[in-house]
C-alpha cells in the first residue's frame, strides 16, 4: 500500500527509473550477441538476412529473457511471502522440480504433443509438490528458517531422482535435460509465445500485492483486516505454479532468480509488495538477460546455458544471504 | 452488542473454554481478568474470529462471527493477539496504513492518510514512521500494532494484552486513549488484562475468568474486592481505595 506521501513516492520512482536505465541498454546490446554476426548498421542498411535474424532469433530471445527473468522474480517474491519465509521459493520448495517431472508425464506417458497440455500437466505438478513440500513443512519440529529450504532442496532433489530414472527407462534424458537446463539459444518465433503467459500471472500479482503482503504479516493480521488469508494463500501457490510450469516449460529450469532477486531488492527497499514488485520484475528480467550475455560471450561462439550461470551466481548468492541471516541472528 | 453464547473450546485434552456464555453491552471499556491459562485470550480470539469455536455462537451486533464475510466484519470489528511477531520488513508507517484496508482495499483517500498520520502521532511514533518494524525494540512494535488495529476505526476493538512491552509511561496513555475513544466515539473496547490495577482504573466492567468460565461480570468498583480477586487469583489481595480508585495490592 502506498501511504501517498510524495518522498515515498519520489523513492519508489528513482529505483524504478535506475531499473530501466540498467535494462534497457543491456537488451538493446544483448540483440547484437551471439554466434551469427549482426550489428545495428546491418539492419540499417536493410540487411535482410540481418533483419530475418533479428526478427527470427535474436528478439524472440529477448523477449523470452525478459518475460522469464520477470515472471520468476515475481514468482519467487509473491512465495517468500505466502510462505512467510524469505528462502522459500520455487527453486527450494521442490516446486520446479515437480515442473519438471510434470512435463516429463505429460510427454512419455500421455503423449502430449502441445506445450499447452504440457504446460497444464507441469502446473498441477508443481502445486502438489509445493503443496506436499508445505504439508511437510507443518510436521517439521524444527523448521528454522535455513533449514526449510534445506528440506525443500531435498525434496526437489528426490522428485528429480525419480524422474530421471523415468527418463533413463524411457530413453528420454536427451529431452530431460532440456526441461531442467534452462537455456535460450533454441528460442525461436514461435517456440517461445507461452511464456507471455506469465505476463499476465505477473499483472494478476500486482493486483493481488496488497493482500499477498497482508498475508506476508501473518495470518491473525489477515484475518483481522477481512483478507481471506487461506484463499490469497492458495491463489498466490496457483500464480507461482503456473509461471514455474510455463517457464519449464518452453525454456527449462533457471535456478536461484526466484530467490536471490526478492531477497536482494527486498533487503533494500522493504517488503511491501505494492512497492517492491515492479522493481523486482525488472531486477528479475536484468539477472537473466545478464546471465544469458555472461553465457553467450564467455566462450564465443560456442555458449554456456543460462542455468549454469544462474546456478554459480545464484547459489553463491544465495550462500552469503544464508550467512547473513545467521550473523543478524546469532 | 457481543454476544458469546455456550462457548466450548478444547485444546487436546484440556478444555480451555467450558460452555461460556456473557453479553458486553456497546460502549465503554470491558477488561477480562484471570490467571494464566484461564481462557481469557482464547475467548478474545474466538471473539475476534481468529480462532474456531468447538460448539457455541458468538455474535457482534446480530452477526455470526464465524459466518459473516470477513471483509464486512472488519469494518466493525477490529483485534489484536498478544504476540505480533513477523519477519516481514515494513516500515510503521506502512503497517498502520494497512490498518484503513478495510475500507480503502488498498487505495488510501485524505481521510485514511488523516487517520494513519494521526494514529502515528498519538502514539509517538513519528519519530520511527519510516524505519522498519524489526529495527524497532517490542514496545515501539506493540503501539504499531495497536496504532494500525485503531486506524481500523471500527465499532469494536478487541485487544489482547495490549500493554505488552510498555514502559509504565506509555502504558498510561494507551488505557487514556482506549477510555478516551470508547466515551468519545461510542466503541467498545474489550481488553485482556494482565495488571489488575489498570483494569481497575480505566475500565467500566470487568469480566474475570477462571478455569475455562465466568466467575463474575459487573461494574468495576463491585468486582475489586480482595474476596473475588483471591478467589480469581488463588492469591490475597488487598484492596484500597487510593485516589478514589480501587487498587489491589498484593507484591509481598
Amino acid at each position: 500500500m502506498s501511504t501517498g506521501t510524495g518522498r515515498r513516492r519520489e523513492v519508489r520512482g528513482r529505483h524504478l527509473v535506475l531499473a530501466v536505465l540498467l535494462l534497457v541498454p543491456a537488451a538493446f546490446a544483448s540483440l547484437f550477441v551471439g554466434a551469427g554476426e549482426l550489428s545495428p548498421l546491418d539492419l540499417l542498411n536493410g540487411d535482410s538476412d540481418a533483419a530475418l535474424l533479428l526478427v527470427e532469433s535474436r528478439l524472440p530471445r529477448l523477449l523470452a529473457i525478459l518475460l522469464a527473468g520477470t515472471a520468476m522474480g515475481v514468482a519467487g517474491l509473491v512465495m517468500m511471502h505466502i510462505t512467510r519465509n524469505r528462502f522459500v521459493t520455487p527453486s527450494t520448495a521442490g516446486t520446479t522440480e515437480s515442473a519438471v517431472l510434470g512435463v516429463f508425464v505429460a510427454t512419455a506417458f500421455l503423449g502430449a504433443e502441445s506445450v499447452m497440455v504440457k504446460m497444464v500437466v507441469a502446473l498441477g505438478f508443481a502445486l502438489i509438490g509445493t503443496l506436499f513440500f508445505l504439508w511437510v513443512l507443518r510436521r517439521l519440529t524444527f523448521a528454522d528458517v535455513v533449514v526449510v529450504p534445506l528440506v525443500g532442496i531435498m525434496l526437489g532433489g528426490v522428485i528429480t531422482a525419480v524422474t530421471t530414472f523415468f527418463a533413463y527407462r524411457a530413453d528420454l534424458l536427451q529431452s530431460l535435460s532440456a526441461w531442467t537446463n534452462g537455456d535460450f539459444s533454441s528460442v525461436l518465433r514461435g517456440r517461445y509465445e507461452l511464456l507471455w503467459l506469465t505476463a499476465a500471472v505477473t499483472v494478476g500479482c500486482y493486483l493481488y500485492a496488497n493482500r499477498f503482503t497482508v498475508a506476508g504479516v501473518g495470518r491473525d493480521f489477515a484475518v483481522n483486516l477481512g483478507v481471506h488469508y487461506d484463499r490469497v494463500v492458495n491463489l498466490g501457490l496457483l500464480l507461482v505454479s503456473a509461471t514455474t510450469a510455463a517457464v519449464v516449460v518452453t525454456v527449462g529450469n533457471i535456478p536461484f532468480i526466484g530467490l536471490v532477486v526478492p531477497n536482494l531488492v527486498t533487503l533494500v527497499l522493504g517488503d511491501n509488495l505494492r512497492r517492491v514488485l515492479p522493481v523486482t520484475a525488472l531486477v528479475g528480467a536484468a539477472f537473466v538477460l545478464a546471465c544469458d550475455v555472461v553465457g553467450r560471450v564467455v566462450r564465443h561462439p560456442y555458449e554456456i546455458p543460462v542455468e549454469t550461470v544462474a546456478g554459480v551466481v545464484g547459489s553463491i548468492v544465495f550462500i552469503l544471504l544464508v550467512l547473513r541471516v545467521r550473523r543478524v541472528a546469532g | 452488542m457481543i454476544e458469546v453464547r455456550n462457548v466450548t473450546k478444547t485444546y487436546g485434552s484440556t478444555k480451555v473454554l467450558d460452555d461460556v456464555s456473557l453479553t458486553i453491552a456497546p460502549g465503554g471499556v470491558t477488561s477480562i481478568i484471570g490467571a494464566n491459562g484461564a481462557g481469557k485470550s482464547t475467548l478474545l480470539s474466538i471473539i475476534g474470529r481468529l480462532l474456531p469455536a468447538d460448539s457455541g455462537r458468538v455474535t457482534v451486533d446480530g452477526l455470526d462471527v464465524a459466518t459473516t464475510p470477513g471483509a464486512t466484519l472488519a469494518k466493525r470489528l477490529a483485534v489484536l493477539r498478544q504476540e505480533n511477531h513477523t519477519s516481514i520488513r515494513l516500515s510503521v508507517r506502512e503497517l498502520v496504513a494497512f490498518g484503513r484496508f478495510p475500507h480503502s482495499r488498498g487505495r488510501l483517500n485524505a481521510t485514511d492518510l488523516a487517520a494513519v498520520d494521526e494514529a502515528i502521532a498519538y502514539f509517538e511514533l513519528e519519530e520511527f514512521a519510516d524505519r522498519q518494524l524489526d529495527q524497532l525494540s517490542g514496545g515501539q512494535r506493540q503501539r504499531a500494532h495497536v496504532a494500525a488495529v485503531l486506524c481500523q476505526d471500527t465499532d469494536y476493538v478487541l485487544l489482547d494484552e495490549p500493554l505488552n512491552n510498555l514502559d509504565m509511561r506509555h502504558s498510561v496513555q494507551m488505557m487514556r486513549r482506549l477510555r478516551r475513544m470508547a466515551r468519545d466515539f461510542a466503541k467498545t473496547v474489550v481488553l485482556v488484562v494482565h495488571d489488575i490495577n489498570f483494569a481497575s482504573c480505566h475500565s467500566d466492567e470487568v469480566i474475570a475468568m477462571r478455569d475455562g468460565g465466568v466467575v463474575a461480570q459487573g461494574p468495576t468498583a463491585e468486582l475489586m474486592t480482595p474476596e473475588l480477586l483471591s478467589t480469581v487469583f488463588d492469591l490475597d489481595i488487598a484492596v484500597h481505595d487510593i485516589g478514589g480508585n480501587r487498587i489491589g495490592v498484593y507484591y509481598s
